[in-house]
């Protein structure tokens, strides 16, 4: 992958949590460095070791949705460098 | 537009007469309008609070809308979707189909439902008596959305 910014310079992907789930985390959406490429359940995961609510609202058997870059997503689905993550609980619109 | 979120009302015979207007192949022309109930798993409902997550709300709608005139023979569909402070009574959802032939335009007002449901980013947030809560996910609706694949 090419690195074009200096190895001092942090690469980060925005961070966005929604509804029950910014009430739960207590936080809407912050910046979260991440080395090269990774993945939505490589930092759900990473996510979890903050311990309290993080580990309890993010645990896999939650029911859990998740958008990168405004687009339904699923663990396996690439974020990179710019990107933005959304985190929400199942939508309940109509 | 054929895609809209609003905080106030709409008027949902004038957004049909809209996209009917000059198109003389139109036959049929399915209205849906979704309001807001006073009652919610047995508890009386005094408001309703709708968040969404701009930007991700229009890309999300005009997917569903896209696949359903792939999917389906109609000539035009529009969706308004309200946001905020809502009251029992209030319409929150109006979804708009025109087609040449009845059986498409229904079919197809009811895809775009089914999917929004699942699909767009919108969580109910209600006052009760007991206070307040953000409404649970059903799974009747995942089962509608399911009968679509």
């Amino acid at each position: 992958m090419m690195r074009g910014a200096p190895d001092s310079q942090v690469s980060v992907v925005r961070l966005v949590y929604l509804a029950r789930l910014r009430e739960a985390l207590g936080a809407s959406h912050e910046r979260y460095a991440v080395d090269g490429a990774t993945t939505v359940g490589a930092i759900r995961e990473t996510l979890r070791t903050r311990g309290g609510a993080w580990e309890s609202e993010l645990a896999p058997g939650r029911a859990l949705r998740v958008a990168v870059n405004h687009d339904l997503a699923t663990a396996d689905t690439p974020v990179a460098p710019g990107d933005e993550v959304a985190f929400f609980p199942p939508v309940t619109g109509g | 537009m054929s895609v809209r979120v609003q905080t106030g009302p709409f008027d949902a015979q004038a957004e049909a007469d809209a996209l009917r207007a000059g198109d003389l192949e139109v036959g049929a022309v399915v209205t849906f309008v979704g309001t807001v109930r006073d009652l919610n798993d047995g508890d009386a409902v005094a408001t309703l609070e709708l968040e969404h997550y701009p930007g991700m709300t229009e890309k999300a709608l005009t997917t569903i809308v896209d696949e359903a005139r792939a999917r389906f023979d109609v000539r035009g569909v529009r969706v308004i979707h309200r946001v905020g402070l809502l009251a029992p009574g209030d319409p929150i959802v109006l979804v708009v189909v025109t087609g040449r032939h009845r059986g498409d335009a229904f079919d197809a007002c009811r895809f775009v439902m089914d999917y929004l449901k699942t699909r767009a980013p919108f969580w109910k947030r209600e006052r009760t008596p007991e206070g307040e809560r953000w409404v649970e996910a059903r799974a009747a609706d995942d089962e509608a959305a399911e009968r679509w694949r």
